[in-house]
């Protein structure tokens, strides 16, 4: 068990109290579109820092970042998360997974910076002087301190992917989960993205195209077909994958 | 383009409550209908000019954009006054909307969105009788601010595509060939905004099902 921080934002309700030295489980998870299976038969403890999954377009990793804090509840079995469940607990598990979407433009609500940072303080009911305080403090730790009242989309696309990231750190959520995090991104703001990725005290899990932004991960997932198909550390998972693509 | 309209400075104006501002407007508003002189015209525009550059320390140009931008207004009714009654009530009208409007602008420069949309919540606040959350309202006004430039750099984007595939469509076919995509992909981002709002709290109830793909399932 490696990672470091749980969450401290707001008081459970009794019935709320959480573990954290259970991570996310997964218990015979499956989920379906219709008649389309998109995931099927997952069975995983994720209790490492650092967290990769890896797959072709379609092949489910997407809906798989989604189950960890209850954006999709799965058609079968069950996802715990420090073992509150995301279908009866989900908002005591979205205060302890934060997730960041592949297009920043998706997920900055308000017009501008300061205002969208503290989005998630005011849905947590943090009073409004603490509130100011930390979206303060994150906003200087991610350089956007100058930018506090500009309006958000007038940002640079690296700018506004650090304004998503700093939208959910500053609610210190125990574990964070980032779909294709880099996608968007030119090749500075990617490594920024990632160096700040790597920095992060919380568990991360994070879902990608870019395999060097696996490097120093403790555990990478290759889900293809809706399942993973390996599982283990970045060098062995990643040549997996690879042999899985070129065979297609 | 944009709608986040907020200057930031130390001032007595903008410490001032946005709720007692907008009070201030209103009650401008009433005094000069209730005055319609032209020195009452005039020393408005006066005590707003004063108010907005020497006690807001505004930037010039954040009235001087105001002021252009309804300078033709202006210049119609100073000219369709001058026609029909005389020149003096054309420049006491002329004097009296563009006070207004850069008042308007004083309190919107000097205000952050986010006290305007408090202001708006508290207005509602009677609306929860009927079952209404003043949250979700405020939330509303916030997030139209927020997307409308989002929409229009889109659509300028679809245009910018057809165009460097040779497509420069005018008149109704332009707003056909401009419309569909754009609400198609403004269907898509409303989706998307959803998730990120459950994601981060915005949403007390249970989660929904899912009904169709997450964007990278959605295409094999």
């Amino acid at each position: 068990m490696r990672f470091r921080r749980p969450g401290t934002a707001g008081a459970p309700a009794a019935a709320d109290v959480a573990d954290p030295g259970r991570g996310i489980e997964l218990r015979g998870v499956g989920h379906r579109y219709g008649e389309r299976v998109v995931l099927d038969g997952i069975d995983l403890t994720l209790t490492e820092a650092r967290v990769g999954v890896v797959g072709a377009n379609g092949s489910g990793k997407s809906t798989f970042a989604r189950l960890l804090n209850g954006l999709v509840v799965p058609t079968s079995g069950s996802v715990t998360v420090d073992g509150l469940d995301t279908r009866t607990q989900v908002r005591a598990v979205r205060r302890r997974v934060g997730f960041v979407f592949q297009d920043p433009d998706a997920q900055i609500v308000h017009p501008t910076v300061a205002e969208d940072v503290a989005y998630g303080l005011e849905n947590q009911g943090v009073p409004p002087a603490e509130r100011a305080a930390r979206v303060a403090e994150v906003l200087e730790r991610y350089g956007l301190a100058g930018h506090a009242d500009h309006p958000a989309h007038l940002l640079s696309g690296g700018q506004k992917q650090l304004l998503a990231i700093a939208g959910v750190l500053v609610m210190r959520p125990a574990r964070i989960v980032f779909d294709e995090p880099t996608t968007l991104l030119d090749l500075v703001n990617a490594r920024r993205v990632a160096g700040l990725i790597a920095g992060l005290e919380q568990q991360v899990v994070v879902v990608t195209h870019q395999l060097d932004l696996l490097d120093g991960f403790d555990r990478v997932l290759v889900v293809d077909g809706g399942r993973v198909v390996e599982d283990a550390s970045p060098g062995p998972a990643v040549a997996a994958y690879r042999a899985l693509m070129a065979g297609r | 383009m944009t709608l986040a309209l907020y200057v930031p400075r130390a001032s007595l104006v903008h410490r001032l409550p946005a709720g007692a501002k907008l009070l201030c407007l209103a009650a401008l508003a009433v005094a000069l209908f209730l005055l319609p002189t032209l020195p009452a015209a005039a020393g408005a525009l006066a005590g707003v000019l004063v108010v907005g550059l020497a006690v807001a320390r505004l930037p010039p140009a954040v009235l001087a954009r105001q002021a252009r931008a309804v300078r033709w207004w202006l210049l119609a009714l100073l000219v369709v006054h001058a026609l029909t009654t005389d020149l003096r009530t054309g420049a006491h009208v002329a004097l009296r909307l563009l006070a207004l409007v850069l008042a308007a602008a004083v309190v919107t420069a000097t205000t952050r969105v986010s006290e305007m949309v408090a202001v708006v919540e508290r207005l509602c606040g009677p609306l929860r009788l009927v079952g209404v959350r003043p949250a979700r309202i405020g939330l509303v006004v916030a997030m139209a601010l927020r997307f409308i430039p989002v929409l229009v750099e889109r659509a300028d984007r679809i245009r910018a595509a057809q165009a460097a595939r040779g497509g420069s469509p005018r008149g109704v076919r332009a707003l056909r060939t401009t419309v569909a995509p754009l609400l198609v992909q403004v269907l898509q981002m409303a989706h998307d905004v959803s998730e990120a709002l459950d994601a981060r709290g915005a949403d007390d109830d249970p989660p929904r099902r899912r009904r169709r793909p997450a964007p990278a399932e959605a295409s094999p």
